[in-house]
């Protein structure tokens, strides 16, 4: 085994009072790809930035060719050759390849730049890369998987010692992700450490020589992947039992609250049908972009649709917001920053915003706005240290708290959840789940989208999945495991549609 | 490093904030305590009387500008529209004139005329903005353009004047008052107190905030955004035209140079009393207190041959940079 490249010894890192990462070792050695899987919040993407140099280490070392480095920036870290590609791309979408590939390191004869030399790199490493891609093409035209190799290019173009990839098959088809494992191989036989994150253990035990498991922030595991199963793998992740995480799941009763036809979202959404039973809680299953926000959106009011929805056996008027809600339907949004909360303001003003009418009027009874934040404080368990600092200060936890606080403000009936625990520490999320699960035993209906797929098999009595805007079938009772999710969300299994919907 | 600002928020940010409050009224004392010391005609009751007179009708757009700017929008139409309103005024009273003879429903026609003038210039702001999608910037630049224009064209170049027998009935609606208090301070007082209320303790207020601070946090709290930022427009179109009402009988004529420059003053004072030219934060008593500092110094400067009056541009346009110089410190807690 040769020695190590890239390694961390011991490192602990802590946002504020919160300790992610505990004690973590890690060694990355050329001509090996690593695989480091855990949860999402297990603290993955902070090793991975230490290790590329985007944050620092609160203790512990980082060793460079077994000597301590210490990276002040990620350009550092990459004049070392240790790249990293993130999950959104790093790529400059209204420039050429070419002028991407080289950017901030372009070649120049002079004062001028050699656009000729550049191409015709670019042109050789994309061939390398076995990628048909024109280097003159604009970044914004391409596809996702030539954007992923034009990153890979670009990140060949120097030196390339150490390559850090953040779940890069989250994005690909299977077709794609064959292509890129090909590139990951041959990349390991130049000699190039790698480490590779994916939530797809099948991948990981296709294509990495050595695992190592985080989970809560510390290394639970690590092994040659010949020495480990995919179910050990997904044992050491979880840690524990499912059940222990996730709450008994509610009957759903008889009563239908929802009843959506064929509704369609001009180029999103196309056709999906779907009921949702009083006391219920359904999964919404598929990737990224299959159109399962949009569906959510389109319910709410927030998209334009086509179809019919009724609601409590009453038709439901496209975008329509403020009908939608008054009339007990509430979607609770996946960008919690983005369309969420006001950063900037105050807890009390998020949570009242939707239903300001009903805090007095003409003018706001501001005693009744703090009764119902202290009731949504002690019903939510938000902990905040101080209830008129800013919502942007919260931590996520305890933002999500007052965002389905403010969601339930107005005591809906039909709640749809879209990605209910994105970026939320382990705590939390069991909470929020035992929180859904009791909305549906209060007898609401509850659609709950999630990327995660053991939360949509420990909450949801069914689950629909989506591929490319449409439902391609519904799970329910045992059918409900992960590989049928992940084949229906690639759109390989048939329609199984019908059966439950 | 990343925890550094997770850490940094509380006390500093407290301590900044209350700055950002307490500046503005810092800077109208310290005015006000220069005058008294170069003039001791300042705080006469003439010169005050004049000075809030003056500056009410740039004071009541300037309320209406504060709702606009806190929903993240901006008007630079103000100032023309009030000329043609007021042009629009004048020239139908005097032909009412001509009719019913120099009476009062010849004035409450003109007041009328006026409030509905405004309302309709906002709403055509408002739809074109909200409706057609156009920014706030490039509709108003065309707007402004067009009402200066049309003006100019309704004068023939030159000035109109409102009838001299109806002048001096509508007179008292300027120069008269309650209590030594000249109308148009009480309109403007009863204005910002509207004002402050509207924006502080009702829901289109917080409404207005929401929309300025992240527009589709709104959209998915299901406040109905186009509708709300609409009725900005339109409140600050109504408000020219009530500030219009009080400043005909000023002069009780209007020209190609009326209300030159006021869309300009109105925004310095919003941006001088604290709120955010990017939108999410407004207050009405900043605004009031953005007024009365750019007319005291204006004021100050023509009672005294300290400085030349002709630099009260310059004053003022230095006073507005460190006005946000300050905002700028006190929004660096991000």
């Amino acid at each position: 085994m040769t020695d190590p490249i890239l390694s961390l010894k011991g490192i602990s890192k802590s946002f504020g009072p919160i300790e992610v990462l505990h004690d973590v070792d890690f060694e990355l050695r050329p001509g090996e790809i690593h695989a480091l899987i855990g949860e999402n919040g297990a603290g993955k993407s902070t090793t991975m930035k230490i290790l590329g140099g985007y944050i620092d280490a609160t203790a512990g070392e980082v060793l460079w060719h077994g000597q301590p480095v210490r990276f002040l920036s990620s350009d550092e870290a990459e004049a070392r050759g240790i790249v990293m590609i993130h999950q959104e791309f790093n790529l400059a979408e209204h420039l050429g390849v070419d002028q991407n590939v080289f950017l901030g390191r372009e070649i120049t004869r002079g004062w001028r730049l050699d656009h000729k030399a550049m191409r015709t790199r670019t042109a050789e490493l994309l061939d390398r890369l076995e990628c048909r891609v024109d280097p003159a093409a604009r970044v914004s035209g391409l596809s996702v998987p030539a954007k992923q190799m034009v990153e890979i290019a670009k990140a060949l173009s120097r030196d390339l010692r150490v390559l850090i990839m953040d779940e890069p098959t989250a994005v690909l088809t299977e077709r794609e992700c064959e292509i890129l494992f090909r590139q990951i191989e041959r990349l390991r036989a130049e000699g190039v450490a790698i480490l590779y994150t994916s939530h797809k253990l099948s991948e990981v035990a296709r294509l990495c020589d050595r695992v190592t498991v985080l989970r809560d922030g510390a290394m639970v595991r690590s092994a040659p992947v010949s020495d480990i199963t995919e179910e050990e793998m997904a044992a050491a992740m979880v840690g524990r039992k499912l059940s222990d995480l996730y709450p008994a799941k509610a009957m759903p009763r008889d009563e239908v609250l929802l009843e959506v036809e064929n509704l369609s979202v001009p180029g999103v959404v196309e056709g999906a049908s779907l009921t949702l039973r009083r006391g219920e809680v359904l999964g919404l299953g598929g990737l990224v972009g299959s159109g399962r926000t949009e569906l959510a959106e389109a319910l709410a009011g927030l998209r334009p649709r086509e179809g019919r929805v009724r609601l409590m056996g009453e038709d439901l008027p496209a975008s329509d917001v403020r009908t939608a809600l008054q009339r007990g339907l509430v979607y609770l949004t996946e960008d919690r920053k983005g369309a969420g909360l006001l950063l900037d303001k105050g807890l009390r003003e998020n949570l009242t915003l939707p239903l300001l009418e009903r805090f007095g009027g003409p003018l706001i009874d501001r005693r009744a706005e703090e009764a119902a934040l202290d009731r949504a404080i002690e019903d939510f368990a938000i902990r905040a240290p101080d209830r008129t600092m800013r919502v942007g200060n919260l931590s996520g936890g305890n933002q999500q708290k007052l965002l389905l606080a403010k969601t339930l403000l107005s005591d809906p009936q039909v709640i749809l959840i879209d990605e209910p625990t994105r970026g939320i520490d382990i705590g939390t999320k069991q909470q929020i789940y035992a929180l859904i699960a009791g909305l549906a035993a209060e007898g609401r209906a509850i659609l709950v989208i999630s990327s995660e797929m053991p939360e949509l098999i420990g909450l949801a009595s069914r689950v629909l999945v989506m591929h490319a805007g449409r439902i391609t079938g519904t799970l329910a009772g045992d059918d409900v495991t992960e590989g049928a999710i992940v084949r229906l969300a690639m759109g390989l299994d048939g329609n199984r549609e019908g059966a439950a919907a | 490093m990343s925890m550094a600002p997770a850490q940094k928020i509380n006390t500093p940010a407290r301590r900044r904030i209350d700055l950002q409050v307490v500046g503005p009224i810092v800077a109208l004392i310290a005015l006000v305590l220069i005058g008294m010391a170069l003039n001791s005609n300042f705080l006469s009751y003439a010169n005050i009387t004049n000075v809030l007179a003056r500056s009410s009708f740039i004071g009541i757009i300037a309320v209406g500008m504060t709702f606009v700017i806190t929903a993240g929008g901006l008007d630079l139409s103000v100032g023309s529209m009030a000329a043609f309103v007021a042009g629009l005024m004048i020239l139908v009273m005097n032909l009412l004139t001509d009719r019913l003879g120099v009476t009062l429903p010849v004035i409450f026609a003109g007041v009328a005329l006026a409030l509905i003038a405004g309302l309709v210039a906002g709403l055509i702001n408002g739809l074109l903005i909200t409706r057609v999608g156009i920014e706030a910037f490039i509709v108003t630049l065309g707007t402004m353009g067009i009402y200066r224009s049309l003006i100019t064209w309704l004068a023939d170049g030159g000035t109109l004047s409102l009838g001299f027998e109806m002048r001096e009935l509508y007179r008292p609606v300027y120069y008269g008052g309650i209590a030594g208090i000249s109308w148009p301070i009480l309109a403007f007082v009863a204005v910002a107190i509207i004002g402050e209320i509207v924006m502080r303790h009702t829901a289109f207020g917080r409404h207005c905030a929401a929309i300025g601070s992240n527009e589709r946090v709104a959209r998915y709290s299901s406040i109905a955004v186009l509708r709300v930022r609409l009725a900005t427009y339109v409140l600050l179109g109504l408000l020219v035209g009530f500030a219009v009402v009080m400043y005909v009988p000023r002069l009780g004529s209007a020209s190609a140079s009326t209300g030159l420059l006021w869309e300009l003053e109105a925004i310095a004072a919003v941006i001088i009393g604290g709120t955010l030219l990017k939108g999410g934060f407004g207050r009405i008593w900043g605004t009031v207190v953005g007024v009365l500092i750019l007319s005291l110094i204006g004021n100050i400067l023509n009672l005294t041959d300290f400085v030349s009056p002709y630099l009260n541009g310059a004053i003022q346009g230095a006073v507005i940079i460190l006005a946000v110089v300050l905002q700028r410190k006190g929004a660096a807690d991000r």
